[in-house]
């Protein structure tokens, strides 16, 4: 087993569109690697390009061989026309999986993700949670070295988010290298490393405490919208907010200015990462 | 009403498709339809044989146009002449009357001859100089000249065209619509088995509706089928290797089945009205019938006619078989080059451009 796939300063433009600029990832194995983003930020490409579906203008991805990587695209990959249990067995067979470990795994994956008693239902047919479900168990049931995983969670349910939260740290305990697109930042926290994306460019990457740590200045509470240049640098959060100063002290330490400044989370530093990429500062 | 109006042309102005079929189509399709839309037969083929052979062309005036002569054939030349589609009447003489043979299978040469012949014989007074007037005529291969006999053996290959290339384009394009045309690029599979996957079911299916609708024609429709089936089979089997490359084709550049049946369609109405299905293709006007030659169906007629009605051999229909098996291999090549674009991204090798270099070593 190669010790970790990924890519390297990948470059992909649409047209006069530059997609991804210079894009690096790792994907250790046994370790989720979240890639966060806001819509057009390249987290898609990133993961085509990493499953193969896309190839990029330049740059290096290393990813194993068809056979040893699982893919769920952005549309799920799901037949709407064919059932559950249809859908992991035209997989299985794509796979070449011997029939008896796929029924085995199918039923027990199947199992887990409370999923068992929609065997027999058409895949258009159920809710969105139970199908993304599904297509993270189609993506995972032959044991990839490499899971690519596009917004898995994206629409799904609290309920449903903690089933497939299950499926992805089981593999990855299994040593399995995911690499997952989310839109939830606190999904990301708990992910191994994090990859932020802001116009197909690496804004921070690291582990969800070195980005945080990383964040320049520093923010501070306001009760209203505060006016003039501080407005380019303010955001809405909790009911309350929140003004960054690039050169501000961080909580515990300097003076206070305004208020006790606020000790950031991931969601915070990567919307000073955003604001900084953007020109805020 | 009026947001409603205004969002429906923005939406049609976008969809240029859409927006060709409403305009372009129907000019285009009267303009072709004016031209093909003709059954009268101006030109009537004629093969001679027998002693006399010679003196038909200075007997039979126009339509007939007498193209082959030999004086030394006898009647089964004439018929061989008929039969390979050569000509639409041969005249056999040497008897005491010569022997008018008429193809049936070309139903208006054949009814034009025969009008052609009635009047000849009405204006021309018997005697013992007017041998060509008082012949023996004999309709051969469709003897009751009934139109369900030359159309059946057509509607097969519409049938096959239908199946082939719209439910096949639909089929693939679906695979795109819903996303797993990228799960299937991904996937250990080759291209070419994705391919074939993809349509030898349809393939299975239109051979299933071939069958059905030959019995259909034979039990109900009472007609004949005097050739051989494995001239038909392979000739049925060149005319669905073209269609569903066809339908391959059209879904590769088809985003939507919206736009997918919109250009299927477009490939059936001129294979429908242009192939020689309805108007026979010499009554089309020679503006338009070169389109005719690009069209599979055309080609498909002439085979299953052939075999069915005149059980015409494999050695007089090569024509046929090798434009078919030529448009075969362009369009499957063409299909399978767009369908393993998609399924096998090649790595573009062009440099980064400077611009976006130095965009990105200012975000460093």
């Amino acid at each position: 087993m190669t010790s970790e796939w990924g890519a390297e300063n990948l470059y992909v433009s649409y047209g006069k569109i530059v997609a991804l600029d210079g894009v690096s990832l790792s994907a250790p194995p046994g370790q989720v690697t979240a890639v966060v983003g806001g819509d057009g930020a390249g987290k898609s490409t990133l993961l085509r390009c990493l499953a193969g579906a896309l190839a990029p203008d330049s740059g290096i991805v290393r990813r194993p061989d068809k056979h040893r990587l699982g893919y769920l695209p952005a549309s799920s990959g799901i037949y709407p026309d064919l059932t559950v249990a249809e859908n992991l067995d035209f997989r299985a067979v794509g796979y070449g999986m011997p029939a008896r470990l796929a029924r085995e795994r199918a039923a027990e994956y199947l199992e887990r993700a409370g999923l068992t008693s929609a065997a027999g239902r058409l895949a258009g047919q159920l809710s969105g949670g139970m199908r993304q479900k599904l297509a993270v168990i189609a993506a995972m049931l032959h044991h990839p070295e490499l899971v690519v995983l596009d917004e898995p969670t994206t629409g799904v349910d609290p309920v449903s988010r903690s089933g497939l939260w299950w499926l992805i740290a089981r593999a990855a305990a299994e040593g399995c290298a995911i690499v997952m697109a989310t839109t939830y930042l606190d999904e990301a926290e708990r992910c191994s490393s994090v990859l932020v994306l802001d116009g197909g460019t690496m804004i921070a990457s690291g582990t969800a405490e070195d980005i945080v740590a990383a964040m320049p200045g520093s923010l501070r509470p306001a009760v209203a919208k505060p006016d003039g240049d501080a407005a380019r640098r303010a955001w809405r959060r909790a009911g309350q907010w929140r003004v960054w100063d690039p050169g501000g002290a961080k909580a515990g330490q300097g003076e206070r200015q305004g208020g006790d400044p606020i000790t950031p989370d991931l969601q915070d530093a990567v919307t000073v990462a955003a604001l900084a990429w953007g020109g805020a500062a | 009403m009026w947001a409603m109006i205004v969002k429906e042309f923005r939406q049609v102005r976008r969809d240029r498709r859409t927006l060709a079929m409403m305009i372009v189509l129907p000019v285009l399709l009267l303009v072709v339809l004016g031209y093909a839309a003709s059954f009268d037969v101006k030109t009537i083929t004629v093969a001679a044989s027998g002693p006399q052979a010679g003196s038909v062309a200075s007997i039979l005036r126009a339509p007939f146009d007498v193209t082959r002569t030999a004086p030394d054939r006898g009647p089964s030349w004439a018929r061989d002449q008929l039969r390979d589609g050569k000509a639409d009447v041969a005249v056999v003489t040497g008897g005491a009357r010569p022997h008018v043979l008429i193809d049936g299978s070309q139903l208006f040469s054949a009814k034009a001859a025969l009008a052609a012949l009635a009047e000849m014989q009405q204006r021309a007074p018997s005697g013992p100089g007017g041998t060509g007037l008082h012949p023996t005529v004999t309709v051969l291969y469709n003897p009751g000249l009934k139109t369900s006999n030359i159309m059946i053996p057509g509607l097969c290959g519409v049938v096959l065209v239908f199946v082939g290339t719209i439910i096949t384009s639909l089929g693939v394009v679906r695979e795109r619509q819903t996303g797993t045309l990228e799960q299937l690029a991904v996937m250990p599979l080759k291209p070419r088995d994705v391919f074939l996957g993809k349509i030898v079911p349809y393939f299975l299916v239109a051979a299933v509706d071939l069958a059905i609708v030959l019995a259909v024609g034979i039990t109900i429709f009472g007609v004949p089928f005097h050739g051989s089936p494995a001239t038909f089979g392979l000739g049925a089997l060149l005319f669905l290797f073209v269609t569903l490359g066809i339908g391959v084709l059209i879904s590769s550049v088809s985003q939507n089945q919206g736009q997918a049946i919109q250009l299927a369609v477009m490939t059936l109405l001129p294979q429908v009205l242009l192939s020689g299905l309805i108007f026979p293709l010499s009554s089309i006007a020679a503006g338009v019938r070169w389109i005719a030659y690009f069209l599979p169906l055309t080609y498909f007629n002439q085979i299953s006619r052939g075999v069915m009605l005149r059980a015409e051999p494999i050695t007089a229909l090569w024509q046929p078989f090798v434009f078919l098996a030529l448009l075969g291999v362009i369009v499957v090549t063409g299909a399978t080059l767009r369908f393993r674009s998609y399924l096998a991204p090649a790595a573009r090798e062009r440099r980064p451009r400077k611009a976006a270099v130095q965009a990105q070593g200012a975000g460093a």
